[in-house]
């Protein structure tokens, strides 16, 4: 090798060079370098070679940077797409069942994503989310700790400002929301709205369409909501206009904002007023003490500070603050606290049942999303079910692909790049489903999702999504297919045996099992919402219509109001009480009888009644009398339900005497019991009726109307709006129906029942949909046995048990798994209601039977279209 | 007519293949235009310009012997195609028309 040319040059060269000129340059190289080392010597024909070398280094000689061999690949990838292709389009009952069967379930899966992220961004339309508290106490009593209580007394506000202000950076009071109605000239509307805090639109981060976030400084300014405003003013700029708020005050416009969505706290708030308006206002608020609890407090953190150090800091305002106040010395034993929930928890986790923060909410969040999973997991395994039955079909073409020289790996990338294609089919069709369905489950759902498809975030979790959902069903196919040894199935003595169709079975089980468990969920919800509806209420709640008192005039003009009403024709009772029938909104402390104290210091409900509210509402008595108002000495009676008769412990309760001593109220005087009615049902009803007491001392800010018997109500109701619009022409007529709002009791639940239909009938369309495919793929492979069955005398009946019997017992094995797991399931789920049905034996054989039923039906179909087949036609070929 | 485009060493090359005829492969032309041109070429420049008449279709390559002063690395040897010949003739009868259309006069002065 001494006559070789230097070593580095010549592999330089073999490097660079284009690998279809390497050797053709490198022989006309070497025999110039032999030749100039015979002449000149190996020194000069070393330098001339590495000049060479370095002139040929030029682009058309340099191999491209992509190489060579990149082609090959791409060539690869469109024959596994285009076989993929041919593969689909020439099985096209197949191709649709896997192709809509996973859509179905991509539709699903996608639509389950876009709700709990829309739970999860609640409130996030807020910019400064992560820092916004509301401010709550907590304490203990009776050896229990207590959170969660969100109204809080007046002088809080000054104390968490002056003393502990350094900790936030606003601090915003805030009244309860409340109707009011807002006029200009004569354009009235009724409208929901709050006092707060003049921090309060910088905090929320309000986005102004017109003024700025200064505008509640004016103690009488007011800020509409965009709506509100196009609904006053249309178009035009309403700054600085003068609005009338029921008909007395009169206020001046500073600030319109874009309406809250419908994922927000304060959704629906349509105007704000300052805060400083109601105090000056009412000077009775600067007078109340600790002791009475009536606003909310919203604060923003330094932008530093933690949630939790900022609580530890004001942890104890309160008890220092009371400490030395006399009229607080009782209280002081229940070690009030002072503190923050967080923003992100107000909606998932502000569940406070006895006081307890519970996660109910984001618990059915979890649960949605695992079912949007679940259902997801069902159409992959469909997917696989259907490829690996079909996998003799294929079997060859591996053989044969391995024979040439395909190694594991390609197949494996083939067979996934098949499940791809599938799936991005399935995904555009998904994408189109959900986005027509989706108007349609937003009313189901009370929400207001979009598809957010100008977000890169989605598209980027949908390419995820779609990665994911072609891995997870294209990889157990891509893996037992390219598994095959090509001499065996080659020579045909292939056969998928007892273990190749026992994952399947596995997986029709498990599909099942969840189908099945979705259907007995939805059976006993559905039973259970039934039979809360069914509860007896207690009163009479078709045509009571329920008014709210939004003015004086209500009260200087009562008796007018109930004479021309009367006289109407349309209402036969009218009556006033202190809130609606269908909420509990007080609750009172301080009753006892004979010196004991009776409300075991948990107060009872109580409403505050006029004499004729009992004949109105239609309650019923078990024993006493009503309120009459003949009896002067009636407006110290209360009538109890039987509820607060248990919780008394009163045996012969009608005329006992019980003694009510309370601040607020300012009483402290006895009560003679004069009645006991049925429980009426005017909190949730998936609970226990509250002990409630009735008297008729009291404010009354609610009307009650009793619509004459057998009148249509759009026949009484222009009647009585003639009368209230004759009689109070200020406010607008507005009214609530008793049975509309008992109804809305069970939204929550019946949008839930709702929902668990919905997805337990497309995953059953999904089970039978892979059902149906395999099937009919096994009725296939067996079309020469059944004809040789036939010919030897089997009728289609016998064919037909033959051919249905394996599926039969696959689904009867899975609701036995699932029957189990669904009453475990719901037992949990159900023993949050009071109130609540009994699991029936027959909810499970219901679901049973019918999954059956839907079995037979869907796999019936193929086989007896194999056993009617003639023999003459599949056993002719051969 | 379509245009045949041709530089002048590309002229060159394909002129020399055809003067070697069935000889024509990277040494014999590189000898071939050194001898009678009497200037060097190197190999770069006159691979790139073989590779850029065959990828233009006027010349054709096939693979010839190895031999063992190649260290076994087979030659290639290059033909004119009937593509080629076009271009080349298209090219000398430019030239010639270009000749033809030069005054007497101008050349005239110029030899004086």
């Amino acid at each position: 090798m001494k006559n070789y040319p230097p070593r580095f040059p010549l592999r330089f060269f073999r490097w660079f060079c284009h690998p279809k000129l390497r050797d053709s340059i490198e022989g006309d190289l070497m025999e110039l370098y032999e030749e100039r080392r015979i002449k000149s010597g190996k020194l000069k024909a070393d330098a001339h070679f590495v000049k060479d070398v370095l002139l040929l280094f030029r682009p058309a000689i340099i191999k491209p940077t992509e190489g060579t061999e990149r082609l090959n690949t791409f060539g690869m990838y469109k024959s596994y797409f285009k076989i993929g292709w041919r593969n689909l389009a020439k099985n096209k009952g197949y191709s649709l069942i896997n192709i809509g069967g996973l859509a179905l379930g991509m539709g699903m899966a996608l639509v389950i994503g876009l709700w709990v992220f829309d739970e999860l961004s609640f409130n996030k339309y807020h910019e400064n989310y992560s820092r916004i508290a509301q401010v709550m106490k907590g304490g203990s009593f009776e050896g229990k700790h207590y959170v969660g209580q969100t109204s809080l007394p007046f002088p809080l506000i000054d104390e968490l400002k002056n003393n502990y202000g350094a900790n936030f950076k606003h601090i915003v009071p805030a009244s309860w929301k409340s109707d009011a109605v807002l006029s200009i000239q004569d354009k009235k509307i009724s409208k929901v709205g709050m006092f707060i805090g003049e921090d309060a639109p910088e905090m929320l981060t309000f986005k102004m369409i017109y003024g700025t976030w200064k505008a509640l400084t004016d103690m009488n300014s007011i800020m509409i909501s965009e709506s509100t405003s196009e609904a006053l003013f249309g178009d035009s700029d309403p700054l600085n206009q003068i609005v009338k708020i029921n008909g007395e005050r009169e206020a001046t416009i500073m600030g319109v904002y874009e309406d809250f969505p419908k994922n927000t706290a304060f959704h629906g708030v349509q105007f704000f007023r300052p805060w400083e308006f109601l105090v000056s206002d009412g000077a009775w608020m600067k007078q109340q003490g600790w002791d009475n609890h009536f606003l909310e407090i919203f604060a923003e953190i330094q932008p530093h500070a933690t949630f939790e150090s900022t609580t530890a800091n004001i942890i104890n305002a309160e008890a220092t603050a009371i400490k030395d106040l006399a009229y607080m010395k009782d209280e002081l034993k229940y070690n009030y606290e002072i503190l923050l929930l967080p923003m992100h928890d107000w909606h998932l986790r502000a569940d406070f049942k006895e006081g307890v923060l519970q996660s109910g909410p984001m618990q059915l969040v979890w649960f949605i999303g695992s079912i949007g999973v679940f259902v997801l997991l069902l159409a992959c395994i469909n997917f696989m079910n259907l490829s690996t039955a079909r996998s003799e079909k294929r079997a060859k073409e591996v053989g044969i692909r391995k024979a040439i020289g395909s190694i594991r790996r390609q197949l494996i990338g083939q067979f996934l790049s098949e499940s791809f294609l599938v799936a991005v089919f399935a995904f555009v069709i998904a994408i189109a489903c959900v986005f027509v369905s989706l108007p349609w489950f937003n009313n189901l759902s009370g929400k207001e999702m979009n598809m957010p498809l100008t977000e890169p975030w989605f598209w980027i979790s949908s390419f995820i999504f779609l990665f994911i959902t072609g891995l997870l069903a294209g990889s157990y196919p891509a893996l037992y297919l390219s598994s095959f040894k090509p001499v065996s199935v080659l020579k045909g003595v292939f056969r998928a045996g007892r273990s190749a169709s026992l994952p399947r079975k596995i997986l029709v089980v498990v599909q099942f099992t969840v189908s099945v468990m979705l259907i007995i969920c939805t059976g006993v919800i559905y039973n259970q919402l039934v039979f809360v509806k069914n509860r007896p209420v207690g009163y009479d709640r078709d045509g009571l219509l329920m008014i709210p008192k939004k003015s004086g005039d209500f009260n200087t003009k009562a008796e007018t109001l109930k004479a021309e009403l009367k006289n109407s024709g349309a209402v036969t009772e009218v009556a006033e009480s202190g809130g609606e029938v269908t909420n509990v909104w007080s609750h009172n402390s301080g009753f006892s009888k004979n010196g004991v104290v009776v409300d075991k210091d948990r107060g009872l409900a109580t409403l505050q009644v006029s004499h004729d509210f009992g004949k109105t509402v239609g309650w019923k008595f078990v024993e006493g009398r009503d309120f009459s108002k003949d009896i002067a000495s009636d407006s110290e009676g209360f009538v109890i339900n039987e509820a607060a008769v248990k919780f008394m412990d009163l045996t012969n309760p009608s005329g006992q005497v019980i003694h009510w001593k309370n601040g607020p109220w300012q009483v402290d005087k006895d009560f003679v019991i004069l009645g006991v009615i049925k429980d009426m049902v005017m909190d949730s009803p998936f609970e226990p009726v509250k002990p409630t007491i009735y008297f008729t001392m009291g404010w009354k800010g609610w009307l009650m109307l009793r619509v004459t018997p057998g009148m249509p109500m759009q026949e009484a109701l222009p009647k009585i709006e003639k009368v209230f619009n004759n009689v109070i022409p200020d406010i607008p007529f507005d009214y609530k129906f008793a049975s509309t709002e008992y109804a809305a009791k069970f939204s929550t639940e019946d949008r839930i029942g709702k929902l668990a239909a919905v997805f337990a009938i497309l995953a059953i369309i999904i089970s039978c949909l892979g059902l149906f495919g395999l099937a009919s793929f096994v009725a296939e492979q067996r079309t020469k046995e059944i004809g040789v069955r036939k010919i030897l005398g089997a009728s289609v009946a016998n064919l037909w048990q033959m051919l249905s019997k394996e599926f039969v017992i696959l689904v009867v094995l899975s609701c036995i798994i699932a029957a189990p797991l669904s009453y475990y399931i719901l037992y949990n789920g159900i023993k949050q209601y009071e109130y609540k049905t009994e699991m029936g034996w027959w909810i499970f054989a219901y679901a049973t039977v019918g999954a059956l039923v839907i079995t037979l039906l869907t796999v019936s179909y193929q086989s007896v279209r194999a056993a009617l087949a003639n023999p003459v036609n599949s056993l002719r070929s051969e | 007519m379509k245009k045949y485009q041709l530089g002048e060493f590309e002229e060159v090359v394909m002129l020399t293949v055809g003067i070697l005829y069935d000889e024509a492969y990277g040494v014999s032309i590189k000898k071939e235009i050194e001898s009678r041109l009497k200037r060097g070429v190197s190999v770069g420049a006159l691979q790139t310009a073989l590779r850029r008449l065959e990828d233009k279709g006027y010349l054709k390559s096939r693979e010839g012997e190895a031999t063992e002063e190649r260290a076994g690395r087979p030659k290639k040897y290059f033909i004119i195609t009937a593509y080629g010949k076009k271009a080349m003739e298209y090219t000398r009868i430019t030239r010639e028309e270009l000749w033809s259309a030069i005054p007497k006069v101008a050349l005239d002065v110029k030899m004086t």
